[in-house]
């Protein structure tokens, strides 16, 4: 290696170790992320969007990869940036805080008893050793217990609190790399998407995120599904009742499994999560009963959405549109509705709506024919969200390790304190990596305590 | 009971208001003691509304805006409380007071009606979620006002200006330690929020991160007090860089609360 080479790998390694780089990378970070969330990002990117930008604008933005910025590749590279910083600086500053914890300073001389800002001397009557004996104790009730070191006829004490909590802000670290790794083997080996299942019908696989077809390598059937409502309209719960099904068999354990918003069911590895639902388009029948103004007995009509049915008097029925509850359109009602379209042969076709739980209010319309909806068996549809993501829990082990480093790096404080026994004097001196405003208090408490032996 | 709470909260808070500033034109101890004895009372005062709010609504009561203002505020004083017992610096009510009022007023205009809760938020995680997030903005809010005062200062000095207000504000080196202090409970907040939140959406989305508008904004303010935190390590950034950039992240630490929720469409428009 030639020393030019040498030279350009220094800078290269002063380069990733300095901490201006991690500053302005964070900043960078903060400033860039603001894009996304200004920008709709894919699969969320309304067609009106897409129209309103000119033609400059709209490749511009695709080349920079602002539709899918947070994983473009400038945004993934300030990310490996910053990783590399990370470790760079970890390597070159945590042997110096290791040499701190692992081979602390024993003996406090007086070149360095001058750099430490709390200091204190007392004189003290007594020989050597009973001092010695009575200041052992004394750390040890008082702080921790001490370690002695004796050097030409004067005795040393060091006495430590967590020294560990050093290592906090390189558990962060180390916690962040954790959380990355997780992340990246999620994007490799995991999967989001998305299924439909009508009641009663069961699925195999799934469409992904980018439109294609993933088996699950198992059945997944719905029973049923339920939504219920607050008295105001807004939805309250949403539960599908699932089963899964290995080669068409129920797999026990995994029968008849409610699962709602907040509770998901997790089967080798996949998760579903309920997020939306409908009503399933095919194959629902309407049930009506139909009689006339004039009089006479009911008739109970049975309709398939689409088809025209005849009625008793003459002209046809259809249903247009049905609904399991009315109160999404219609706030004042609540209920199963169908609106319906009645074509009498004269006049054009008369469209409305009949409600199950009114079935009086037809008669209000003033028709010939009075209409009342007995409900149908039509069938709802649950909408799922799947996802497969082996790298979850190492994220959660990356998260754990963060809070235990934050905790150790904010909350906890190596303190030290030495004492010096020579010639009738006990002197003491104290730091703390921490909240120095905090430990003085202490410090000058424990000198308090001293004086009064 | 609850309206009434409320109102004898904000009626405490505006007296809070007027004697710190006050104390701020005639620092005598008694003011500052008196300031002190009405914000504390106006705080007992919220706690219980907070309090009265949960047992009625059976959950925790930060699930709307009028909520999570007033829960804002709450942590706002909580905070401010326990910084002027610790380092006995009256004056810094005179810049945190009036903000917690603001905000308090704020949700006021909100309708405070208990509304039925959404079934995404129905979930233990919300207790932990936002309370460690209120609480984490609120040390950030406390911070600014320090910030605040330590520009205010500095500029006295610059100009050797040294007027009433300057022997009032305590020194330079207090304000940035109360900046520090408040960085150092505000940023473990802060990211035990997200991690919690992170918890959270996997069990009800299905992920656990999706840069949805506020994850992203929250990670955004995660970013800059990491890089004030990184900054103070280096000799420069203490001080007036400092504040600045507590005021920069207050304001983008506002938007990820406010802004995210009214401007931007996404997953945690609680409105």
């Amino acid at each position: 290696m030639t020393t030019k080479d040498r030279g350009f790998l220094q800078a290269l390694w002063d380069f990733f170790c300095a901490l201006k780089l991690s500053i302005s990378l964070l900043i960078l970070l903060a400033v860039t992320s603001i894009i996304g969330t200004v920008i709709p990002q894919v699969p969320n990117i309304p067609e009106e969007y897409i129209h309103s930008l000119s033609q400059t604008k709209l490749q511009l933005y695709d080349k920079l990869g602002f539709f899918d910025m947070y994983h473009s590749w400038w945004f993934i590279l300030l990310l490996y940036l910053l990783t590399v910083n990370l470790i760079a600086c970890s390597i070159k500053r945590l042997p110096r805080v290791w040499k701190i914890v692992s081979e602390p300073t024993l003996v406090m001389d007086e070149a360095f008893e001058k750099s430490l800002s709390l200091t204190h001397d007392v004189k003290m009557k007594g020989e050597s050793a009973t001092l010695r004996e009575k200041m052992v104790s004394f750390l040890t009730s008082e702080f921790a217990k001490p370690v002695v070191t004796e050097i030409d006829g004067t005795c040393h004490l060091f006495a430590q609190k967590t020294p560990y909590s050093r290592l906090g802000v390189y558990v962060v670290h180390f916690s962040i790399i954790i959380i990355f790794i997780g992340a990246i083997i999620g994007s490799y080996f995991g999967y989001k998407g998305f299924v439909t299942i009508v009641e009663g019908q069961s699925v195999d696989s799934l469409t992904s995120r980018s439109g294609k077809t993933i088996p699950l390598g198992f059945a997944l059937k719905c029973e049923k599904f339920s939504v219920s409502f607050y008295d105001t309209g807004a939805p309250k719960e949403f539960k599908s009742i699932l089963t899964v099904l290995e080669n068409g068999q129920p797999v026990p354990g995994y029968i008849n499994i409610p699962t709602i918003v907040n509770s998901p069911l997790t089967y080798k590895g996949i998760t579903f999560y309920q997020s939306s639902y409908g009503s399933a388009s095919e194959g629902g029948t309407f049930y009506f009963t139909v009689r006339s103004r004039k009089g006479g007995a009911p008739v109970k009509l049975t309709a398939r959405q689409g088809d025209k049915v005849p009625l008793p008097g003459g002209g046809t029925m259809q249903v247009l549109e049905s609904t399991d509850e009315v109160r999404n359109f219609i706030p004042q009602f609540s209920g199963p509705a169908a609106r319906i379209e009645v074509a009498t042969g004269s006049g054009a076709p008369q469209a409305f709506i009949v409600m199950r739980n009114y079935p009086e209010l037809d008669e209000q319309r003033g028709g010939d024919t009075i209409f009342s909806y007995d409900g149908s068996d039509q069938k709802f549809y649950t909408g799922l969200q799947v996802a497969k993501d082996p790298g979850v829990w190492v994220v959660w082990l990356g998260c754990a390790l963060m809070v235990i480093g934050i905790c150790m790096a904010f909350f906890m404080s190596h303190k030290r304190v030495w004492i010096r026994i020579a010639n009738g004097h006990v002197v003491m001196g104290g730091s703390a990596s921490k909240n120095p405003a905090g430990f003085q208090l202490q410090f000058d408490a424990l000198v308090d305590k001293l004086t009064k032996l | 009971m609850n309206a009434l709470l409320f109102n004898l909260t904000m009626g405490a808070y505006f007296l809070a208001t007027l004697t710190y500033l006050f104390y701020l034109f005639k620092p005598r101890p008694t003011l500052g003691r008196i300031s002190h004895w009405v914000i504390s009372g106006g705080f007992i005062i919220h706690c219980m509304f907070t309090l009265d709010r949960y047992l009625e609504a059976g959950h925790t009561p930060i699930t709307n805006l009028h909520e999570s203002l007033s829960f804002f505020s709450l942590a706002i004083v909580g905070i401010f409380i326990a910084f002027e017992r610790k380092y006995k610096v009256s004056i810094l009510g005179s810049f945190v007071t009036p903000l917690a009022l603001v905000i308090l007023l704020i949700s006021a205009l909100f309708p405070s009606a208990i509304a039925p809760l959404n079934p995404a938020l129905k979930s233990k995680w919300l207790a932990v979620h936002t309370t460690m997030a209120f609480f984490g903005y609120a040390t950030f809010a406390v911070a600014f006002g320090a910030a605040i005062m330590y520009l205010i200062q500095e500029h006295f000095l610059k100009n050797k200006r040294l007027g009433p207000l300057y022997q009032k504000l305590p020194s330079l080196d207090t304000l940035d330690e109360i900046n520090y202090r408040c960085l150092t409970f505000g940023f473990p907040l802060l990211t035990f929020a997200i991690i919690s939140g992170a918890i959270w959406a996997e069990t009800a989305w299905g992920t656990y991160w999706s840069w949805d508008p506020k994850e992203t904004w929250s990670l955004i303010t995660w970013f800059i007090y990491a890089a004030l935190l990184h900054g103070r390590l280096t000799t420069g950034w203490r001080g007036r860089r400092a504040a600045i950039l507590a005021i920069i992240g207050f304001f983008v630490m506002l938007f990820t609360f406010l802004g995210v929720n009214l401007l931007l469409p996404g997953l945690h428009s609680y409105k």
